[in-house]
């Protein structure tokens, strides 16, 4: 069991941090009315992937150190993304596997991190959230959440919940975006034929709003859908869990 | 063959628009997904059988020189011969020995990758030998010439249409008006013209799925039977195989092949499996008279106690291709060589180069769901990083990534200038992008904004809110 009101470390991800933080208020929200107390470690920037995935081990490790310093001593770190956060969970320890001391500091790093949605289902145990949502939405399993961390019911159980949110399955759900990080840069055609095929799919469910954990994946999948003239809404699963919806959708003006 | 793997994104250009091949893809994609889904759902201990054959095949490859002897031993003692060959053009040679020797003008062939790997129709066919091809999707890429696509399916990019056309071309014997729109008179024009070639065959090749070092066994699983007339009729056979194909017991085979047959096509299991042991022995009905085993290595030693060995597990079920968004984008041929998609993007690499094959393994978005659906539990995302490790450490990725990276990695590091920038970077975006909500273009972008926009960030950074909340609280 957690502690009455464990220490939470909030790891924002550089994405958020940078594009979209209403997703980092809507975790930090979440959190807390789940009887966390938050903090935010001023020193964090990104988790490495962008080296770890370019076969760039040593600045991977650069950036990785960082992180294992920022985020000492917390009960637990939140991630509001399934990427970054299998990234600490399943590749700082192997980043570290010749360095004794660091690997020590990187899996007990592991052992306490957490995606958001999962944190607050498997741990806290949450089972419904205080939010309401007019609209019909659909939800995409982004790859990392799902295979490495195996984030699949989790939110799905804590979007029944809202008020006023109907859930349509997508079909395809557990297949990638097209966003990949990097791959999106070095391969823009297949990158960019892969979210066709998303945004096909969600237009097929006849859904109004896309939901997903991950939000390189969402603004992937938001940029395709709005070329494509479609009036689908896109927002990270936290805004709608969380009520805060007032910032307009993924790549809609304000307003 | 040439290796195109190079011209990965030329390859990929050109199947992106070809509505052919785009057709042939969509027809694909869904269909042996869910054959496999609903195989293994109906087999509870499929996850265990997954963990045994793993074992299996690492027992293997940790044992390799033991099984690899004892499994010449027990050819020989069979009546059988192996022939050691440590690089295709061994192969090739010591294949063509084996014809010439029998005066072979025609062979018949079994679908095999390794044929495919060491090019042995066009060497055969230099040779003034004639190799006939008696899968009926190798048939059909031979008479067009092409590669195969994809290592189980080889002619999965083509419609009927092409099929139809190919047979035009090549049966000049038949009649040019017969109908031919029902795949089931195709398929019986196809064993029309190969059964004589079937009974004048002087050769018979096949590859192997297994060979069983407690026998000397080899054995092939195919669905249309004819692994069985290529090595039945022929007064030789020849069985060409990598070493990793290797198992110790029949009882091993047994199950890795109910991992196989499922993973590959959702069937229980391949409609026929047949075992070859030594030649004809005295009082048998059938069965050819001489049995050679070509044992090729092709650089798989190398990679034994490497970051890659594991894909030396790997069985050729197709189902990481299967599941794989980019191969069922691009297809089979874009990778430029024998082996497609995620196993290929591995092992392709290890066999010509990564200075060759260096797109394939960076072609990957690294969803991960080859490896959930791989019967070996071959991390393949993860051996695909470690090829691109390889390359940045021998400065062969691009160097626009490279000073890229390293400037990105010099702010990360430093927690202030990071701020500072992404603080700059979030509000000079936000300021030309809020009105629309997003960008229709950007520089250094264009390659996402060619055909999706990007939305714009909110304005100020996380960290910036954050910590004028934290001064006015
Ligand atoms: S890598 Fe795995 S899934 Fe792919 S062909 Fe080999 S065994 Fe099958």
């Amino acid at each position: 069991m957690p502690a009455a009101s464990p220490r939470v470390g909030l790891f924002v991800t550089c994405l958020v941090d940078l594009m979209r933080p209403s997703v980092g208020f809507a975790a930090v929200k979440l959190l807390e009315n789940a009887g966390c107390r938050v903090e935010v470690p001023e020193t964090q920037t990104c988790c490495g992937q962008p080296a770890f995935n370019s076969g760039d081990r040593k600045d991977a490790r650069d950036v990785a150190r960082g992180v294992i310093a920022a985020f000492q001593g917390f009960d637990y770190v939140v991630v509001p993304s399934g990427s970054c956060a299998g990234m600490i969970h399943e590749h700082y320890p192997a980043l570290f596997a010749n360095e004794p001391e660091t690997l020590a500091k990187a899996q007990d790093l592991a052992r306490r991190t957490h995606e958001l949605v999962s944190f607050l289902v498997d741990v806290l145990g949450v089972g419904q959230v205080d939010a309401a949502y007019d609209g019909v939405a659909t939800y995409h399993d982004s790859c990392s959440g799902l295979r490495e961390l195996k984030v699949k019911a989790q939110p799905r159980r804590l979007l029944a919940s809202v008020k006023g949110l109907g859930l349509k399955e997508l079909p395809g759900a557990e297949i990638c975006c097209g966003f990949g990080g990097t791959f999106c840069v070095k391969y823009p055609d297949i990158s960019e034929r892969m979210a066709a095929d998303k945004a096909d799919d969600v237009t097929a469910t006849g859904a109004d709003t896309l939901l997903a954990g991950d939000l390189g994946c969402l603004m992937n999948m938001a940029g395709k859908l709005q070329r494509q003239g479609s009036p689908v809404r896109v927002r990270h699963v936290a805004e709608v869990l969380a009520g805060m919806t007032d910032a307009p959708p993924i790549g809609e003006p304000k307003g | 063959m040439e290796s195109t793997s190079h011209a990965f994104k030329a390859n990929v250009e050109k199947a992106m628009v070809d509505p052919g091949l785009q057709k042939a893809l969509g027809m694909m994609k869904t269909g042996f997904q869910t054959r496999r889904l609903a195989a293994i759902n109906k087999l509870p201990e499929f996850d265990r059988l997954r963990d045994q054959g793993r074992d299996i095949k690492n027992h293997v490859l940790e044992n390799l020189d033991f099984y690899l002897e004892r499994f010449e031993r027990k050819v020989t003692e069979a009546g059988g011969h192996v022939h050691w060959c440590r690089t295709a053009e061994e192969a090739r040679e010591t294949i063509l020995g084996l014809c010439r020797k029998v005066g072979a003008k025609t062979v018949t062939k079994g679908k095999s990758m390794i044929a495919e790997e060491i090019a042995l129709n066009d060497f055969l066919e230099e040779k003034g030998i004639e190799p006939i091809e008696t899968d009926l999707g190798e048939y059909i890429i031979q008479l067009r010439r092409e590669p195969p696509s994809h290592i189980i399916a080889p002619a999965i990019h083509l419609n009927k249409s092409d099929v139809i056309d190919a047979f035009h071309k090549a049966h000049t014997h038949l009649d040019p008006d017969r109908p031919m729109d029902d795949p089931n008179t195709l398929l019986e024009e196809a064993r029309n013209v190969l059964r004589p070639k079937f009974l004048a065959a002087d050769v018979g090749i096949t590859g192997a799925n297994f060979m069983i070092a407690e026998t000397g066994s080899t054995i092939i699983v195919t669905n249309e039977g004819n692994g069985d007339l290529t090595q039945i009729l022929p007064k030789v056979h020849i069985v060409l195989a990598s070493l990793e194909k290797l198992v110790p017991t029949f009882e091993d085979a047994a199950t890795i092949l109910r991992l196989l047959a499922r993973s590959a096509t959702g069937q229980e299991f391949s409609v026929y499996t047949t075992v070859s042991t030594g030649p004809r022995r005295p009082g048998d009905l059938d069965g050819p008279e001489e049995f050679h085993v070509v044992l090729l290595d092709n650089g798989r030693t190398n990679i034994l106690g490497t970051e890659f060995q594991e894909m030396l597990r790997c069985i050729r079920c197709s189902a990481c291709l299967n599941h794989c968004p980019v191969y069922s984008t691009v297809g089979g041929h874009a990778y430029g060589w024998v082996y497609p998609g995620p196993m290929g993007a591995v092992l392709t690499p290890t066999l010509i180069g990564i200075e060759e094959a260096g797109h394939l393994p960076n072609a990957s978005t690294f969803c991960g769901r080859c490896e959930s659906v791989c019967p070996m539990r071959i991390p393949l995302p993860k051996m695909m990083r470690h090829w691109r490790e390889h390359e940045f450490e021998r400065h062969l990725s691009p160097s626009a990534m490279r000073s890229g990276l390293a400037l990105w990695a010099w702010f990360a590091t430093r927690p202030r200038l990071y701020r500072l920038a992404t603080g700059i970077a979030a509000r000079l975006l936000g300021l030309f992008g809020r009105a629309h909500g997003r960008y229709g273009w950007l520089p250094l972008a264009s390659g996402w904004t060619k055909g999706r926009d990007f939305p714009a960030p909110e304005g100020k950074t996380f960290m910036s809110q954050w910590a004028a909340r934290r001064k006015a609280s």
